[in-house]
């Protein structure tokens, strides 16, 4: 029994002293390192915010969905947009909205037809999806770089100057996100545990029959999920579009956080937000630490680690413990 | 069980056959498998005689297809061992078994149905079948002659079970029956010194049976494969089979021929009188 | 009444085994070929090559190499356009570094090494297969994309990180135009087509569908599974490295790092879906459709009077992509190849009803 946690634990034991490392070898100033690991707890924050409409639609419907990155962006492209012409919360208010329609017909069109088959299919069938939203929106709303203001200074704050030589620089904007991130678990904790339309949820994440032979309609419960997935890519979309600016890259952002889900596991919430920091963290520390280092060694041309590190981290892990930190042990029956 | 029901097989009972009952070919020595806390099998032993007809009957849950699991190498037993021709195996994997010879069907139908029957029959070949990737890729010559000459076993197969029209067709799309003699198929195309037969009459009506066992005969003659099968039907083992195991609760409460089996007070004590 | 096998006895496993046993199948596909590589190379107009033609035969051939290991075999790849680089660079650096060496050659060889490259990014499909595979493939994507626009010596120290290629001769016949291109990709893509048709004919074509279909019962029949999907994941790997390597020389000519980034992986994923996974012919429909949309897009609506902007007809051709494969994944998972043979079937018992 405790074989299956050796890998594991070996795996994480590496992570752990290349976190270490450049600390412990003095290869930097100890503020520019929690400047870096700040900056990487930041970007983790967002890629936990899209990973967790990830495991809301997967919790509820074993249901991969592709398209969360491009209903991100939906959103923040509505949002946006809206905002153009109503106040900010109106436009928040109709961007939700908006996604709840979204959730309707995607359930109607493409889930119930789709309802028995492998997950592979559904997979492609989200990647479908996921390319028509990308196309629809940039239809409707335009495809230039819209902004949304959320009222915060970009303007980078110095902390504890005494304590460390220089400083540490952190954003305002930042702060907000993970102040953000940490108010949305707290809610859907609450929904899940509390409410009676959480308990539904989380007796369809369980067991599909059992739940629909207790009266549980299912068809509802996939819109629900849908439509808080949907407000969970309204949050995203704005934390995401307020630091970035609205443009369509962030749907490149859907494929990063499917490595956070593997590192998470596919099914838990507090998997989604650690697997976030995880991967937030690790990529700018080896994008900072670890690539000057291999581009000296090998002679590369520049860095650009962050492109691969997320993903060769996921395969790691899928070879050592497919289900993830926190996920459900799958079982193969004969 | 009560009345002598009648035979399914109108022919000479079993006994007054041509074939020779060999040397013990198979042996499962205090085989005891659990999962987790369940305990499936506990301290199993048997043997299995070359060319005969061994059934292995028992109540639901009584661990029999776990049994045909273990010698097929599907599940590893914790403890005891299963002996295939002499030799030992521990952790074997499934399509090791293969190669040894142990051929088996599914009480489920394992059938692959992205393809039509010839195929599903063909496959039950592969390990005979040794062109190299290059060859096949160029396919003239070699490649192609052993694909004809394996194709023609597999057409013996495919009229032996009588099941020449349905050649082309999709396996998905054919009735249960069908689907099982296609199972029964693939696994004679193995050639194997040992088949395993999970079930096979499972779902069947009478007449199926009947051709079913008539099948499960016919091989075990003319082939002379040894036969080890799950059965429920009553009738269909007492016909059968050369000799019974009887498990209950995942141990061994029977073994011999199916009159002393059918007299034992602890298996009618385990099948609380049912007969079919 | 055109299409029946009627009256065609096979009086021999080996008449049945043929790759073409009907008739008239024989002699439509002769046909087409006739017309392809004699009439097509006088008749089409460059820009027809150029745009549709040239990429849509090396795109045939990488989809059918994907369609090998997903269609066939059962294991997602959404990375499989890094194959088609490391092909492309393979051939470039044999080029390159190889004096003399006959760009068949190097052809063949950098496919092999796309081949090795893909068997070891197969590797992860032993212990996990579905949405996780896709994952890892995702894996193969990003880090072979990177290493090629930053290990210098792939590019051969070039400063921006493009690499261009000669025009290629073949045997002292030179490939300067559109139409000579084509005729050797026609000539490339017919062979290998062959190959690969015969390949899922032969015996590691039912194993790999074995494992697709259920892998338990394939091990119990005796197929080895790593063998099977390390051989799926090369041969694959090598189709697509070729495809990646003619796309490169025949194709593009030169070509920067990102060339053969996720969004070709994704396109090549979706030209099987929707040409119909499992099948070859469906690989060219799938190809055919991916390469034409977007020039259909272009040219059509400026024909009939309604201008579209490119930009426009880009986010229109992104709509219909998906909105096709959630169509053909919801109605016709075989793609428009079933649907052809659908046609087929009810062209056999034409003009009768049934």
């Amino acid at each position: 029994m405790k074989q299956r946690y050796l890998p594991v634990a070996i795996l994480i034991a590496v992570l752990a002293v290349g976190l270490a490392l450049p600390l412990a070898t003095n290869a930097s100033a100890p503020g520019f390192y929690i400047e870096v690991l700040l900056g990487g707890l930041m970007a983790g924050v967002l890629y936990s915010l899209v990973a967790l409409g990830f495991v809301l639609i997967f919790k509820a419907s074993g249901v991969f969905n592709f398209a969360q990155g491009a209903m991100v962006l939906f959103a923040a492209l509505s949002v946006a947009r809206i905002a153009e012409q109503v106040p900010l919360w109106a436009a928040v208010l109709l961007g939700i909205a908006i996604m709840v329609l979204l959730a309707v017909v995607v359930e109607r069109l493409v889930l119930r037809p789709l309802v028995n088959q492998e997950g592979v299919v559904l997979l492609m069938a989200t990647l479908g999806v996921s390319y028509f939203l990308d196309g629809f929106g940039q239809t409707v709303w335009g495809s230039d770089i819209y902004s949304i203001e959320l009222g915060l200074s970009k303007a980078p704050v110095m902390i504890l100057g005494d304590l460390f030589k220089g400083g540490i620089l952190i954003n305002k904007d930042d702060v907000a996100a993970a102040v953000v991130a940490v108010l949305l678990v707290a809610a859907l904790a609450v929904f899940f545990q509390k409410t009676a339309t959480g308990r539904a949820l989380r007796a369809v994440a369980d067991d599909h029959q059992a739940a629909q032979s207790i009266g549980i309609p299912l068809n509802r419960i996939w819109v629900i999920v849908w439509s808080v997935a949907g407000v969970v890519a309204v949050v995203a979309g704005m934390v995401w579009g307020a630091k970035l600016g609205v443009q369509f890259s962030i749907s490149q952002v859907a494929l990063k956080a499917l490595p956070v889900v593997i590192l998470g596991g596919f099914t838990s919430i507090p998997g989604a937000i650690i697997g976030g920091l995880i991967i937030g963290v690790g990529e700018k520390m080896a994008e900072v630490f670890l690539g000057p280092v291999l581009v000296r060694a090998f002679d590369l041309a520049g860095g650009g680690i962050e492109n691969w590190f997320a993903y060769v981290l996921a395969l790691l892990f899928l070879l050592v413990r497919p289900e993830g930190l926190f996920g459900e042990r799958i079982i193969d029956r004969v | 069980m009560s009345a002598q029901p009648r035979p399914f097989v109108e022919e000479a009972p079993r006994g007054a056959t041509r074939r020779v009952i060999g040397e013990v070919i198979l042996s499962v020595e205090g085989v005891s498998l659990s999962f987790g806390g369940v305990k499936a099998l506990s301290e199993v032993s048997f043997d299995v005689r070359e060319h005969e007809i061994r059934a292995i009957i028992g109540p639901n849950g009584a661990g029999k297809s776990s049994m045909l699991n273990v010698i097929n190498g599907v599940y590893h037993p914790q403890k005891g061992t299963v002996r295939f021709l002499g030799r030992p195996r521990q952790d074997v994997d499934t399509h090791e078994a293969a190669a040894q010879g142990i051929a088996r069907t599914f009480q489920s139908l394992a059938l692959f149905k992205g393809m039509n029957v010839l195929d599903n029959i063909m496959t039950g070949r592969n390990l005979r079948m040794k062109a190299s990737l290059l060859a096949q890729a160029i396919r003239f010559g070699p490649a192609e002659r052993e694909e004809l000459e394996h194709r023609a076993v597999v057409e013996r197969i495919i009229d032996f079970l009588e099941i020449q029209a349905y050649r082309r067709t999709p396996v998905g799309r054919l009735p249960y029956g069908l689907q099982k003699r296609v199972d029964l198929g693939r696994a004679l195309a193995m050639e194997p010194r040992l088949l395993l037969l999970d079930e096979p009459m499972a779902g069947m009506n009478v007449e199926e049976k009947q051709d079913m066992c008539r099948f499960i005969l016919d091989v075990n003659d003319e082939f002379g494969t040894t036969i080890v099968l799950i059965e429920h039907d009553m009738g269909v083992v007492m016909d059968l089979s050369d000799r019974v195991v009887v498990l209950d609760y995942g141990k061994k409460i029977g073994d011999g021929t199916p009159e002393e089996v059918r007299n034992n007070p602890a298996v009618v004590d385990a099948y609380l009188g049912v007969s079919h | 009444m055109l299409y029946r096998e009627n009256g065609q006895f096979k009086t021999s496993y080996r008449q049945d085994e043929a790759l073409l046993p009907i008739l008239q199948d024989r002699v439509f596909i002769w046909a087409l070929l006739a017309l392809a590589f004699l009439a097509v190379p006088f008749l089409a107009s460059n820009y027809l090559f150029l745009s549709i033609l040239n990429p849509f035969l090396i795109m045939a051939l990488a989809a059918v190499g994907l369609n090998l290991l997903v269609g066939y075999c059962g294991q997602i790849s959404i990375g499989h356009a890094a194959f088609m680089a490391v092909g492309a660079y393979a051939a470039y650096n044999l080029m390159l570094r190889v004096p003399n060496l006959s760009f068949l050659v190097a052809l063949v060889l950098a496919g092999l090494i796309a081949a090795a490259v893909g068997m070891l990014f197969g590797i992860p499909s032993l212990r996990i297969k579905g949405l996780y595979l896709a994952v890892a493939t995702l894996a193969a994507q990003f880090f072979i994309d990177w290493t090629f626009a930053r290990v210098k010596w792939f590019t051969n120290y070039a400063p921006s990180g493009s690499v261009s290629t000669p025009v290629l001769d073949i045997f002292g016949w030179r490939l300067d135009t559109p139409a000579r291109k084509y005729v050797f990709l026609l000539a490339v893509v017919t062979v290998f087509t062959v190959l690969a048709r015969n390949l899922v004919r032969g015996h590691i074509g039912r194993a790999w569908m074995a494992i697709r279909d259920m892998d338990v019962a394939a091990e119990v029949i005796g197929i080895r599974p790593v063998y099977a999907k390390l051989t799926a994941f090369a041969v694959s790997s090598f189709y697509v490295g070729i495809a990646g390597a003619l796309w490169g020389f025949v194709y593009l000519g030169s070509w920067e790092p990102l060339a053969f980034n996720i969004t070709l992986s994704l396109n090549l994923l979706f030209m099987i879906i929707i040409g119909g996974m499992g099948s070859i012919t469906g690989s060219f429909f799938g190809a055919l459709f991916i390469v034409a949309l977007p020039i259909v897009l272009d040219q059509v609506p400026a024909t009939l009077g309604v201008p579209l902007s490119t930009a426009m007809a880009s986010h229109l051709a992104s709509m219909i992509f998906g909105a096709l494969i959630v169509f053909f994944l919801i109605v016709e998972p075989h793609g428009l190849a079933r649907l052809w043979a659908i046609g087929k079937e009810k062209l056999r018992l034409w003009p009768f009803p049934h």
